[in-house]
């Protein structure tokens, strides 16, 4: 399988990535080889393997639901761009 | 007085203990060595020499007293990766800029609480993605190796290449790093340093930066295998916060170090003896052999028949992964925001300045491996392929192998700026072919300096072992430090 111009542009958007349209070419070679290479994948027959889920055999623990955390909302936007009242501020979502 | 930083972790631990010498003189002298080196070398991205005084004055009281965890006093570097509270954590990439998380991670937690002191932040590869260290936003590492009779810079490895290359250096007396295909274990192997990534499961991944969430573990580089084996006693350990992290006891690795080989079964996998693999590292992994075949363990063939599918299968799953974990960088949050007309145009203008080319690159794979129509003949696929990649070892440990022996890298460190590298990117990916297959089944490996290539560069070899066997890791890897009896010192030009 290999991947087109506008295979790579839906790609970026589905990633949120903007692609210009110069880079365009070149995502499209370096996907394509990457592809290329995975594709020696198909060699292998694996019916009936399972895929792995979880490479120590051990299932995945659960914890009691009960709110064992938080109530600093000052410190969860430290960090932001932008904000106000301890709320994330973006551009305007609905009209 | 001797320079205290050439001393190995341990012997800077009984010093302090035999109080030759202080904590704050210790780190004074590390603090020193960086801020001459790191002009050349690249290594810390960032330095935090207050922060390390005020830690070293707090060893200093413990250990006047006859107190203190077994770290107390060492100071270490840390992995750009780890979320270090107050502090640097950037994952060497444009899109955290200013990130200075308000938590610790688990990992440098449990090194602080057993007393060890924090000098700075290391290089490393954007959000540990690269063979080289040449993707970090900050610029290369540069190894303190050269070629013998050569001024060209060369590369410590990657992602953890600050980390190599400040533990190799003598900027610091040991230093976290992660391996999501090899970036514990590859770095290591180019700079003459002991790097193992333990068991999945065995050290907790909360507060690491992730980037493929079912490959990533933390461990630790160092100058020493007993070096090595100490930091990653302090580092393991149950996490009730990484759901991933096992409840099992960590054993005093330190203790296992001098255990020998007597009596182990080593396996050889037929399946590393690569086509145009350079004769020294043939010879070199034969001399291994030798080496612990000398202290009683016992060499045998063994089959890995899909080797070969490891390095494929794994550049569709952690691009996968990391397409999805990284989904988080968004200009919302935390870093980087480049406005746009909307807020999808803010995300994407965001992720486009704020992510690196090769971040990039795999992100876009990785969406597209996930994408409708095709998750099944990719994803589904390659984790398929892991599932026969796990039995291999399983296979070969059922039929009485204790431990495998294999090169660390198909080769010793190459050039900044690698012309035919930079074009191809498969060709990087190829540095990882010996090490990804151990994070594909989860298992323990380590990277032990073993000899040194024709233009004098170290050679590094691997051994691969049982889950949550790493303390015979330590013993048969302490034996080919032994017998290598090589000086992996570098010669330092900085």
């Amino acid at each position: 399988m290999s991947v087109d111009a506008a295979t790579v542009k839906r790609i970026g958007r589905l990633a949120r990535i903007r692609i210009e349209e110069e880079e365009v070419a070149g995502y499209q070679s370096e996907l394509n080889a990457i592809l290329g290479f995975v594709e020696q994948l198909s060699e292998i027959d694996v019916d009936g393997v399972e895929p792995m889920t979880s490479v120590t055999p051990m299932t995945l623990r659960r914890r009691d639901d009960v709110i064992s955390d938080g109530g600093y909302a000052d410190k969860i936007v430290a960090n932001a761009p932008l904000t106000e009242d301890n709320f994330f501020m973006v551009p305007k979502v609905v009209e | 007085m001797t320079d205290l930083t050439k001393l190995s972790l341990s012997d800077a631990a009984k010093g302090l203990k035999a109080k030759s010498f202080t904590a704050t003189e210790l780190t004074g002298a590390y603090l020193k060595a960086i801020e001459a080196a790191n002009p050349s070398l690249n290594a810390y991205v960032a330095v935090t020499p207050d922060q390390a005084l005020e830690m070293a004055k707090a060893s200093d009281e413990k250990l006047v007293q006859g107190q203190g965890g077994p770290l107390e006093g060492i100071p270490l570097g840390v992995k750009d990766l780890f979320a270090t509270k107050g502090v640097h954590t950037q994952a060497a990439s444009h899109i955290l800029d200013g990130f200075k998380p308000e938590y610790e991670s688990t990992v440098t937690a449990n090194l602080w609480r057993d007393g060890a002191v924090m000098l700075g932040k290391l290089n490393m590869d954007e959000f540990a993605m690269g063979s080289s260290n040449e993707t970090s936003y900050y610029g290369p590492v540069v190894s303190p190796f050269r070629a013998e009779g050569s001024n060209a810079n060369l590369v410590p490895g990657g992602s953890s290449g600050g980390s190599a290359a400040a533990v190799s250096a003598w900027l610091c007396a040991g230093a976290t790093a992660t391996d999501t295909g090899g970036s514990i274990r590859q770095p290591a192997a180019f700079t003459g340093t002991v790097g193992i990534k333990p068991t999945y499961g065995r050290a907790s991944r909360w507060g690491t930066v992730a980037f493929a969430s079912s490959l990533d573990q933390a461990g630790p580089i160092a100058r020493t295998v007993e070096d090595a084996a100490m930091l990653l006693t302090s580092m393991s350990g149950y996490d009730v916060k990484d759901s991933t992290s096992v409840d099992l006891a960590v054993p005093d690795f330190a203790a296992a170090v001098e255990r020998g080989v007597k009596g182990l079964t080593i396996g050889v996998p037929k399946e590393y003896r690569m086509e145009g693999m350079p004769a020294e590292i043939e010879k070199l992994w034969a001399q291994g052999l030798d080496w612990l075949k000398a202290e009683g363990a016992t060499v045998k063939d063994i089959s890995l028949p899909h080797t070969k599918y490891a390095l494929p299968a794994y550049y569709i799953v952690a691009p996968a992964e990391a397409s999805s974990n990284l989904a988080r960088y968004d200009g919302v949050k935390y870093g980087l925001r480049v406005s746009g007309k909307d807020i999808t145009d803010m995300y994407e203008l965001t992720r486009a300045a704020g992510f690196g080319r090769e971040v990039k690159r795999r992100i876009m794979i990785g969406t597209y491996v996930l994408s409708a129509g095709y998750f099944d003949a990719y994803y589904v696929k390659a984790q398929k392929v892991r599932t026969l990649i796990k039995k291999d070892f399983e296979d070969a440990f059922h039929a009485g192998v204790d431990a495998i022996l294999t090169p660390a890298t198909p080769s010793a460190a190459f050039g900044i700026g690698d012309e035919a590298l930079a074009a191809d990117p498969v060709a990087m990916y190829l540095n990882d072919v010996f090490t990804v297959t151990v994070n594909m089944a989860g298992l323990p490996g380590i990277a032990v300096p073993a000899g040194k290539d024709a233009a004098g560069l170290p050679l590094g070899l691997q051994l691969i072992g049982k889950p949550f066997d790493e303390e015979t890791l330590f013993a048969a890897a302490r034996v080919i430090e032994k017998s290598a009896g090589g000086d992996f010192a570098p010669k330092p030009w900085w």
